[in-house]
């Protein structure tokens, strides 16, 4: 077999389980495939390539019948996630020395269901951008063409799947960072209802929005890995003590009688004609498979964006308080200790970190807090509403993920603005806290567009199988990139 | 000179007694470990750690809010405060802000006078406590961060006291109520218990109350006294001299027994406050709070007042009895044992109050110490060997020592060194006789009139029989006996 790394987390699970592969065959072959492609992608920030091979044989000595549902199945992992003894940087440079002494829930959920870790994946400064330019480390470069951003800010993780550097991977979304990069790479990734999946160990940005999701080539190892990492976590005070329905079960393959809402204020001025037209037809698809498609709106829509950039750089900008050089991560040398502090913070955040701690703090300074934190959580509410009333008429809301394609290396990099309009489709469902599914939807421009679905609260097992069904009817999945 | 009228008001911080901390199973159980000993991912706030709430320390935050008379609030939400300092591990403190856990409550002081006051209680509010930094003699400084994370119950009182003495009464009867129900060690040395205190100053007959002076880390009873005595002292010669106080936060110096301004960068700061995302709306049944309450123990002016009317207890001894509970109730457990064997409460209270507390002043050790010092059965024992007239007052007060010091039991000293009172008529109409055979001139003068010479001749009484005589009989055998010889 040589394009081993071409197998999907269920097709491994069967070859291993049959005894027709071993993960180290399976690992070896995900390593080659790194050596060949990553240097033109580079989604990794930390390679752990050895360490994988010696889980892997471990994993092959140790497999039993009833082995965990990911035994010697190699992943990667967003390096905002905390893996005991391995480098933890969160693409900054104030984090660039810092090695975790634990594992984040989501890390020991893996492991104990017998998961591999093949490393640690680049992505935007704290997840704080919609590029992956931002991260200290490198530019990780979009698979379906090397000119262009991957997404983000889990760019990492969404090219390492395209490029098939490993079959699925986890990455983190406080406001489209799993959905966005997943769309621009042609792959599926979902952002699960907040509360569902544990945040202890993930370094937070934006603490009321985050959440960690899984990346994959399929629906079908979305739901997989959705069932090791869900569930509630007593280290998580947010996670929700709510039971996780059987993922793969709810697979069924049908969405007749679906109501599926089609939200007018999704398809933005601007948008691109070809991700319109994708995502229409992908609906199209849907309906024709007995769904009943509706039209409706969501009016507050227009105030996600502005309130998203107050609720989510107020958080960071305690979030991020810690770190000073203190006690982990670089410090640079100074005059004395609050000198230091200052030239560690000054010199080792980049700009769009820097930029959000100073919207953070002056949104939540004396005599502004009622203006700009408690209107945007007024805001926050009026959103959520708006998704409560919607879900009393349909199943599923289907939408655009992004308005556009894949952008270009460095062509939104200075307009903040712009920027930030990227996740105009992805920021109400974090701020809703509700679960969206993307899944490759077709192309423009020769670049993969992506269906958003948005669920229920707590709702995926429905997403998943409207995304599977619209996959077994598809193949825009199945499209690797040229590499 | 105008009179002034100084308004005071109270922050403590009292550590609340938790096996683990304010938001993990780290150990909250510091004292003498090594420092960085006693930290955990959470209490370091580690990059990814969340803070999950000690269930512990709410109930005990509850119940020191029923104790001080305040309503428990159904909701309570805890908040974000940001500043840096790096004795603060996340760059901010998890506390809570505009809905605190406790809210509106009083207690009752009583001044030297015999008055009583109330004082207010606004509110009582949960947070952790911060790690503490150490400035080395070379210039660095270092870290311990085993205090990082420990429970801790900010009460702010209302600008009700009036003078330094009642903001001492009120940081003492604080002190007595969260160490009686046992959510408090009390310890001020250790920092168990802190507190800061906000006063102003202003003529009398205005009405707008002057610029709040903010005097921090006050930590023994003692200092809070001086402290804003010397405050008061110092805000009023400001204004006598025409100046203006500004609003400042002091610090106290027990060295030179002055307040100091502190214009360290610290305490300058816009806290940014704003609810904590890591922790979901606290919300507390009725059941709940009503299950608190029903914990509640006896309080102590309650108990006080008990053992006034219950016991005929003067108010200085039931107020001594009740400062601590372990003593409270030791009392009442002696006075059960005493009453079973002819003794009296008054007795008791009188063993413990002069005698205990005498040794245990003498000897350099706590209140509480008594009751291991001095059992109930060993008190008991002795009250019973007195009511028996089985040893003499005085003999007893020897034996109470001694039991005191080597822990034996008291009837076992007295049988062992040979104390049992001599009643016996025969043996001790002997030594009166042989006593008045020694001292005619006393018996002169006591057959001349001076009956009061007797006295005299029962002391010698007691040196001839080592204190053992029953000084009673002592006395009746001598009168007959000099009766006999006119």
């Amino acid at each position: 077999m040589t394009d081993l790394h071409t197998l999907t987390v269920a097709a491994a699970r069967v070859a291993l389980a049959a005894g027709t592969l071993s993960s180290y065959e399976l690992t070896e072959a995900l390593l080659a495939r790194i050596q060949a492609v990553e240097p033109r992608v580079r989604a990794f920030i930390t390679l752990t390539g050895e360490q994988a091979l010696a889980e892997a044989r471990a994993a092959d000595a140790t497999r039993r019948p009833d082995s965990g549902p990911l035994h010697g199945i190699p992943l990667a992992i967003k390096d905002v996630i905390c893996t005991n003894g391995v480098r933890t940087t969160c693409g900054s440079a104030i984090l660039e020395t810092f090695v975790p002494p634990y594992d984040a829930t989501v890390v020991s959920r893996l492991k104990a269901a017998g998961a591999i870790s093949l490393g640690k994946l680049n992505c935007d400064e704290f997840a704080m951008g919609s590029s992956t330019e931002t991260s200290a480390f490198h530019i990780t470069r979009n698979p379906w063409d090397l000119e262009r951003v991957p997404g983000g800010s889990s760019g990492g993780s969404a090219a390492a799947v395209a490029a098939l550097m490993a079959p699925a991977s986890l990455g983190t979304d406080t406001g489209g960072s799993i959905r966005q990069p997943a769309a621009l790479c042609g792959v599926s990734g979902l952002k699960p209802t907040y509360g569902r999946v544990s945040r202890f160990g993930l370094v937070a940005y934006g603490s009321s929005l985050d959440q960690i999701g899984p990346f994959a080539r399929t629906v079908e190892d979305l739901a997989l890995l959705m069932q090791v990492i869900a569930g509630h976590d007593p280290r998580d005070g947010t996670s929700a003590p709510v039971p996780v329905a059987d993922y793969c079960a709810a697979l069924s393959g049908e969405v007749r009688g679906l109501r599926i809402g089609v939200p007018g204020e999704y398809f933005v001025e601007g948008m691109e004609p070809g991700v319109e037209q994708a995502t229409r037809e992908a609906i199209a698809v849907l309906r024709a498979q007995g769904a009943e498609v509706v039209e409706l709106s969501l009016p507050h829509t227009r105030y996600a964006l502005p309130a998203y950039y107050i609720i989510a750089p107020a958080e960071a900008s305690a979030n991020l308080a810690r770190f000073d050089g203190v006690r982990y991560g670089p410090r640079e040398p100074g005059e004395s200790m609050w000198d230091e502090i200052e030239l560690t913070r000054g010199r080792r955040f980049g700009p769009e970190v820097r930029r959000r701690i100073m919207l953070g703090t002056y949104a939540l300074s004396a005599g502004y807090y009622d203006a700009y934190y408690k209107r945007a959580q007024q805001v926050r509410t009026l959103i959520k509403r708006d998704f409560d009333a919607a879900f009393a008429h349909v199943d599923v809301i289907a939408a655009p993920t992004s308005p556009t394609v894949a952008f270009k290396v460095g062509e939104k990099l200075d307009n903040p603005i712009a920027m930030y309009l990227s996740d105009v489709c992805t920021l109400p469902i974090n701020l809703a806290g509700v679960p969206s599914l993307v899944v490759p939807c077709g192309f423009s421009q020769g670049l993969p567009v992506g269906l958003q679905l948005i669920g229920r609260p707590f709702d995926e097992a429905t997403l998943l199988r409207v995304g599977d069904a619209y996959q077994r009817l598809t193949d825009w999945h199945t499209r690797y990139p040229a590499l | 000179m105008p009179e002034y009228i100084s308004t005071i008001g109270l922050e403590i911080h009292a550590q609340v007694r938790t096996a683990s901390k304010m938001f993990d199973g780290c150990s909250a159980d510091y004292a003498g470990s090594p420092p960085n000993s006693r930290v955990s991912v959470v209490s370091l706030g580690l990059p990814g750690a969340l803070p999950v709430v000690n269930a512990r320390a709410i109930e005990y935050a509850a119940l020191s809010g029923l104790a001080l008379n305040c309503t428990v609030n159904q909701r309570s939400i805890f908040s974000r405060k940001s500043y840096p300092y790096p004795d603060l591990p996340k760059g901010f403190q998890i506390t809570q802000y505009d809905e605190p856990l406790c809210s509106d409550g009083w207690i009752e002081i009583r001044l030297a006078s015999g008055a009583t006051r109330r004082i207010g209680i606004e509110r009582l509010h949960i947070e952790e406590d911060t790690g503490r930094l150490i400035h080395a003699d070379d210039g660095s400084s270092l870290i311990d961060y085993n205090r990082s994370g420990v429970p801790l119950m900010e009460i702010v009182t209302r600008p009700d006291i009036a003078t330094p003495e009642e903001a001492r009464l009120t940081f003492e009867k604080i002190r007595q109520i969260l160490v009686w129900i046992g959510v408090n060690s009390g310890n001020l040395e250790e920092g168990a218990l802190r507190c800061d205190a906000n006063v102003s100053v202003r003529p009398a007959g205005q009405a707008a109350y002057g610029a709040k002076v903010e005097i921090k880390n006050i930590n023994s009873f003692r200092f809070v006294e001086r402290a804003l005595a010397f405050e008061i002292q110092r805000q009023i010669a400001v204004l006598e001299a025409g100046g203006v106080v500004t609003q400042e936060t002091r610090g106290w110096d027990e060295f030179r027994g002055e307040t100091v301004g502190q214009r360290s960068k610290e305490y300058a700061h816009d806290y940014r406050y704003f609810p904590e995302p890591d922790i979901p709306p606290l919300v507390l049944s009725a059941e709940w709070i009503a299950a608190r309450r029903a914990e509640l123990p006896e309080l102590p002016d309650a108990r006080r007042a008990r053992f006034e009317s219950g016991y005929a207890l003067s108010p200085q001894d039931a107020d001594l009895l009740t400062l601590e509970r372990p003593i409270a109730d030791y009392f009442e457990a002696a006075v059960a044992a005493a009453q079973a064997v002819g003794g009296t409460p008054k007795d008791v209270a009188n063993w413990v109050l002069n005698e205990g507390f005498r040794l245990l002043k003498e000897r350099n050790e706590p209140a509480v110490r008594l009751v291991e010092r001095m059992p109930v059965a060993h008190l008991a024992a002795l009250i019973d060997l007195v009511a028996r007239g089985a040893i003499n007052r005085n003999v007893a007060k020897q034996v109470f020592e001694a039991s005191f010091d080597s822990g034996a039991d008291p009837a076992r000293l007295v049988a062992e060194q040979g104390l049992t009172q001599i009643s016996d008529s025969a043996a001790l109409a002997s030594v009166a006789r042989e006593v008045i055979a020694a001292n005619p001139r006393v018996v002169a003068e006591y057959r001349g009139g001076k009956t009061s010479a007797i006295q005299y001749l029962v002391g010698q009484m007691m040196r001839a029989t080592r204190g053992q005589a029953n000084p009673q009989l002592a006395r009746e055998l001598l009168e007959a006996a000099l009766a006999a010889e006119q």
